[in-house]
């Protein structure tokens, strides 16, 4: 059944590299075109397969990077010993073409029409690739949920989407924290995410927050965590962790 | 290597089931935990795809692919409701 979609089946279909966006050092967005497409939510992923030659095949997940309604994009961070990234960073070319299924997943996804509560977004590292569809989502739909994004980056020239997510958006604001290097005169946070930080940036628990939380898994457990701890209910907090390898590897990932 | 969480699986477990299930509600066998499967515990880089309970670490699933076959063990679940 490769290369034809069908309905509510999962199968592997040819797309086309429309576009390639570097993003920072590391990291690039890959946007394709996808003939049959059936539409995704935000916060979804996708999966990508790679065969060699000899017939050795290497598959991959990532998080879909655009919103619902736009063409569908992933962002990519290289891994130096990388099976994967590697090739999709540094080799694909627009008019390539590569295997993809998707859209996957119905847990980690926002429904902009069936939740109003504020939106407090915590980001590992790349892990903001799917809590970006989120905020685009957010845009498009004109959802008055406001939004905050607590960003976890090692550095500054590390944030992914800078210039996207410092252009001013109502009801949105992003708060960062940098892990490894600041740069001269920083004024935001340093460090990894702590109670402290969440109990300052969550949203109060009586506004009943919605928390989406992406990262490795350690960042994951981390504020999953903290934010029980806040008060928030189990149920409020969607975590999605990513890893580095893996046969078919989770969500933003890699 | 780190546990991931089911969500890394959605493919798979589509694969296999035929449908969306990282929002199934999968209930462990040994201590009666239920939850999303993806809260589950995923290990991909296990001998096949093992899937552990989040509270009592005990197995749930694994996926084994042979060639073209995947072998699935769902003997440490008690139910997989799909919702």
């Amino acid at each position: 059944m490769e290369g034809t979609a069908v309905r509510g089946r999962l199968t592997w279909q040819t797309a086309t590299v429309s576009q390639l966006i570097p993003e920072t050092p590391r990291t690039s967005t890959i946007v394709f075109d996808v003939p049959e497409w059936a539409g995704h939510r935000a916060g979804q992923h996708l999966d990508i397969r790679l065969t060699a030659e000899d017939g050795y095949r290497a598959e991959r997940s990532y998080s879909i990077a655009s919103a619902p309604g736009e063409p569908v994009a992933i962002t990519v961070e290289r891994l130096e010993d990388g099976e994967v990234s590697p090739y999709l960073t540094e080799e694909l070319r627009p008019g390539d073409e590569i295997e993809l299924r998707g859209p996957i997943g119905g847990y980690f996804v926002w429904d902009p029409a069936a939740d109003q509560g504020p939106l407090l977004l915590a980001a590992g590292g790349s892990g903001v690739v799917p809590l970006r569809s989120i905020l685009r989502d957010r845009e498009r739909t004109g959802s008055t949920a406001m939004a905050r994004l607590l960003y976890s980056s090692r550095s500054l020239a590390d944030v992914i989407y800078r210039q996207e997510l410092e252009r001013p958006v109502s009801g949105l604001d992003v708060v960062y924290t940098l892990t490894r290097s600041q740069p001269p005169g920083w004024r935001g946070h340093s460090g990894r995410v702590d109670d402290a930080l969440l109990a300052e940036v969550a949203w109060p628990t009586g506004q009943d927050p919605l928390a989406f939380v992406c990262g490795p898994t350690s960042f994951v457990e981390a504020v999953a965590q903290s934010l029980v701890g806040l008060g928030y209910p189990p149920t409020r907090v969607k975590t999605e962790r990513f890893g580095a390898t893996g046969v078919a590897t989770g969500g933003g990932v890699r | 290597m780190n546990p991931l969480d089911g969500n890394a699986i959605g493919g798979l477990l589509h694969e296999v089931f035929g449908t969306e299930m990282t929002a199934a509600v999968s209930t462990c066998a040994n201590c009666g935990d239920t939850g999303p499967v993806a809260q589950t515990v995923v290990y991909l880089d296990a001998p096949g795809t093992v899937v552990r309970c989040r509270t009592c670490s005990d197995l749930l699933m694994v996926f084994t692919r042979v060639h073209e076959r995947i072998c699935v063990d769902l003997g440490g679940l008690a139910a997989l409701e799909v919702r």
